[in-house]
């Protein structure tokens, strides 16, 4: 009886707190630096307006795609906004788990009053995504290897020189980047890359100029190894995102560059599940609104260098939080280091990811 | 005589025959025993058998086609691939209606991206003609189609839809063993796309070698456990469980340290002049480091069945033998050694098995020669979104390591098996 008792008291209370609790919103992101620069700049500034919503972390987009589709076959989404790359933006709003989205009218115009669609412009590569930042995939090498006698990188082929740039690389463990940049260093001209690489002997010449440094090489699969070995001088060169390059110079001080020659821009953003109940549906979309505005975009740059996605954040960007340096140098949209980018291509890698995966993959286990 | 017999068949006090009402007291009993495993029972169909179950069918499923194009299926059934020619009119119009509900519904890209896994492009195919089929208001719809892409006058787009338009399909299990159907039957795929059976082939490889490492490194460790004084023996016992307490990324990366060019052991072996300061050692990112890396991780797994078995094995039979003459090795071998072939094999069973499954691991100290195929199911999993494909691939490793075990059983004996 006394037992009883306390499991119906247990209970009530239980069921108390929960009512007279803040409503709940779960948000995916990729969690370190990165989580905690959208925690500063959205997530606190949200939740001090509006005290009745309590925002929980969740850092699970690496494998957003699959668990959004499991939810949506068990019928029970339990996520209310998942921050993804663009290409995971495209496959999710495919397979008909993201919800499309009237950039115009569901997210706030830019001070001056451009709409969202052109403030964001080309950014939004499909009808589900909203675009948060962009980020590239670039290089960056140790300033004091001996053997390059006194020589720095300063071309993305010196990747592919192991004659003036001996040493170890890092290249990411996928054909999508490492194809492309092949294809430039062997004398492609940057429009026509992703015509040649359609065709079988492009593939092949591609995997031809990879197979000149393979046996110099390490491959990665989470974006934290290559700062990592090139810290312990396991590789002297080595592809990631800028924004844990940025990390391993200015924070952690390490003898390392950029070379930002030819980095591949891409894009990060916000998705939300479709199917969710009109409730939270309302609550998510009022975050959106606040969290995708042009100083939001600007403030999260104080945290980490990647770039705002709208064009009216731009000139609002300014100094880190705590480092107190100026950030536009900083980022990979700056006009010196843009000199030469390139544009990754989402709607062919849709097309060619599974076939040139398996090649790929097959390539690398030879 | 015959009343007799009768009168003696034995009856409870209250007139029943003894044997029913044996036979129900027993069957009560069951009916007990199983209620009582009944939440166990329900919980492990519910939770592991039902979700495995689910996952194996989704390696021959292939509604989506017939679902998505109803129409269209039907009307390719009066076509065939061999005529050479593009289907006519009514398959376009029926395609042209199908894909009008499935752009209402937007199911076109999800068949889209199915069918990519087959052939490449299809992908942007249905996309692109998904935002053009709206403005096709009437016929006739092939001209429309092929102005929308051009893939649509393409024999082989046609081919590939018919292909896999039944609800069931045996492609994906093709494509796990690098096979695929073409036209002229089953063949086997390009070279340089070929991976799964070699990938297999290398699990089973490594598997191997992880588990005669752990047996070789666990034998002597067991055997000390077993007959150290009771005081040393437990202090050694902790350092064999210490591992297991430590979280598994943090043990990979320890090695990660260890093992890398730069790293501790290439460190002192230069430092010594054991090498020289070209010549570090490469002992990570390929197999050598999966093969350390796991024998490592799984050495817990060979040390305790085999000290438990160890454990139960009499001192006076070693004794006897060489009281008997026998030599410490003859003694050893002949006496010791047999039994503790039980523990042996429950250790190898064991750690052969979550060898084989492994997948994090390998994925960090891996390289590209020391991955599994585990961390091509992990992929198709969680970035191609290939489901059917990993289904497959999880079924023939499950089916590999069950023919394995029967095998074992065939020739060890499972009862021959002794977790202590």
């Amino acid at each position: 009886m006394k037992l009883k008792t306390t499991i119906l008291a247990g209970t009530a209370l239980a069921m108390l707190g929960s009512s007279a609790l803040a409503a709940d919103m779960t948000i995916v992101s990729w969690g370190g630096a990165y989580s905690a620069s959208q925690n500063n700049a959205y997530h606190k500034p949200y939740m001090e307006q509006n005290p009745d919503i309590n925002i929980i972390n969740d850092e699970s987009s690496a494998e957003a795609v699959a668990k959004l589709r499991a939810m949506n076959e068990a019928g029970n989404i339990t996520w209310d906004l998942v921050d993804v790359v663009a290409s995971d933006a495209i496959r999710l709003c495919d397979e008909g788990l993201a919800m499309e989205i009237n950039h115009d009218e569901d997210l706030a115009a830019a001070p001056d009053g451009t709409k969202a669609s052109e403030d964001f412009g080309d950014l939004i590569v499909s009808e589900c995504f909203i675009p948060q930042i962009v980020y590239s995939t670039t290089f960056g090498y140790r300033t004091d290897v001996d053997e390059w006698g006194g020589k720095t990188p300063d071309d993305i082929c010196d990747v592919f020189d192991l004659e003036n740039f001996p040493g170890k690389r890092s290249l990411e463990k996928r054909p999508i980047n490492n194809m492309e940049w092949a294809l430039l260093c062997d004398g492609v001209a940057k429009d026509d890359v992703y015509d040649v690489l359609e065709t079988e002997e492009g593939q092949e010449q591609a995997f031809k100029k990879l197979d000149t440094i393979k046996d110099q090489t390490v491959w990665w699969s989470a974006g934290a190894e290559t700062p990592q070995l090139l810290a312990d001088k396991e590789v002297v060169i080595g592809s990631t995102y800028n924004g844990r390059l940025f990390s391993l110079i200015e924070e952690q001080d390490q003898p390392v560059a950029m070379l930002w020659d030819a980095q591949v821009f891409d894009l990060d953003g916000w998705i939300v599940p479709a199917g969710l109940p009109d409730d939270r549906k309302a609550m998510v979309m009022d975050y959106l609104k606040f969290a995708t505005d042009t100083q939001r975009l600007a403030d999260q740059a104080k945290y980490i260098s990647y770039g705002p996605a709208r064009a009216s954040s731009a000139p609002l960007v300014g100094k880190h939080a705590e480092l107190g340096i100026e950030m536009a140098p900083h980022m990979p949209t700056d006009p010196a280091n843009a000199k030469n980018t390139f544009l990754y291509n989402y709607e062919w890698w849709a097309d060619y990811r599974d076939d040139l995966d398996a090649k790929f993959q097959a390539w690398l286990s030879q | 005589m015959s009343d007799t017999a009768t009168d003696q068949v034995l009856t409870t006090k209250d007139g029943k025959p003894l044997k029913a009402s044996l036979a129900k007291a027993l069957r009560r009993e069951k009916m007990r025993a199983l209620a009582l495993i009944a939440p166990l029972l329900l919980f492990v169909l519910i939770t592991f058998v039902a979700p495995i179950a689910d996952m194996l069918f989704r390696s021959v499923e292939n509604n989506i086609v017939a679902e998505t194009l109803p129409q269209t299926v039907v009307a390719l059934n009066d076509w065939d691939v061999s005529s050479g020619q593009i289907p006519d009119e009514p398959v376009f119009a029926a395609l042209a209606a199908d894909l009008k509900v499935a752009v209402e519904e937007k199911t076109h890209t999800r068949l889209g991206s199915r069918l990519n896994y087959e052939q490449t492009g299809i992908s942007s195919l249905f996309r692109k003609t998904g935002r053009r089929v709206k403005r096709m208001d009437e016929g006739p719809y092939k001209e429309q189609f092929i102005a929308a892409d051009d893939k649509w006058a393409e024999l082989q787009t046609w081919a590939t839809l018919k292909q896999f338009a039944p609800r069931y399909t045996d492609g994906y299990f093709l494509a796990a063993v690098d096979a695929e159907r073409t036209s002229e039957g089953i063949q086997m795929k390009p070279e340089d796309e070929q991976i799964y059976l070699y990938l297999f082939g290398r699990t089973l490889f490594l598997s191997i070698c992880i588990t005669v490492s752990c047996l070789l490194l666990g034998y002597p460790i067991a055997f000390l456990l077993a007959h150290l004084p009771l005081r040393s023996s437990n202090m050694l016992m902790i350092l064999v469980l210490l591992p297991f307490w430590t979280s598994l990324l943090v043990r990979t990366s320890a090695w990660k340290v260890l093992l890398q060019q730069q790293g501790v052991i290439n460190d002192f072996l230069v430092w010594i002049g054991l090498i020289s300061d070209a010549n570090r050692l490469v002992m990570i990112n390929n197999q050598t480091g999966t093969i350390i890396a796991m024998t490592h991780i799984l050495l817990p797994f060979m040390i305790l069945p085999l000290y438990s078995v160890m454990k139960t094995i009499s001192p006076s039979y070693v004794r006897a033998a060489k009281s008997l003459g026998a030599t410490d090795w003859t003694a050893f071998w002949r006496v010791y050694f047999p039994q503790s072939v039980p523990g042996i094999g429950a250790g190898a069973v064991l750690v052969f098995i979550l060898a084989i499954g492994y997948y994090i691991t390998p994925e960090l100290v891996g390289g590209t020669s020391g991955i599994f195929i585990s961390n091509r199911i992990a992929y198709h999993i969680s970035s191609s979104l290939n489901w059917g494909l990993a289904a497959a691939l999880g079924t023939m490793l499950l089916a590999a390591v069950m023919i394995l075990f029967m095998v074992y059983d065939r020739i060890v004996g499972i009862d021959n098996v002794k977790l202590g």
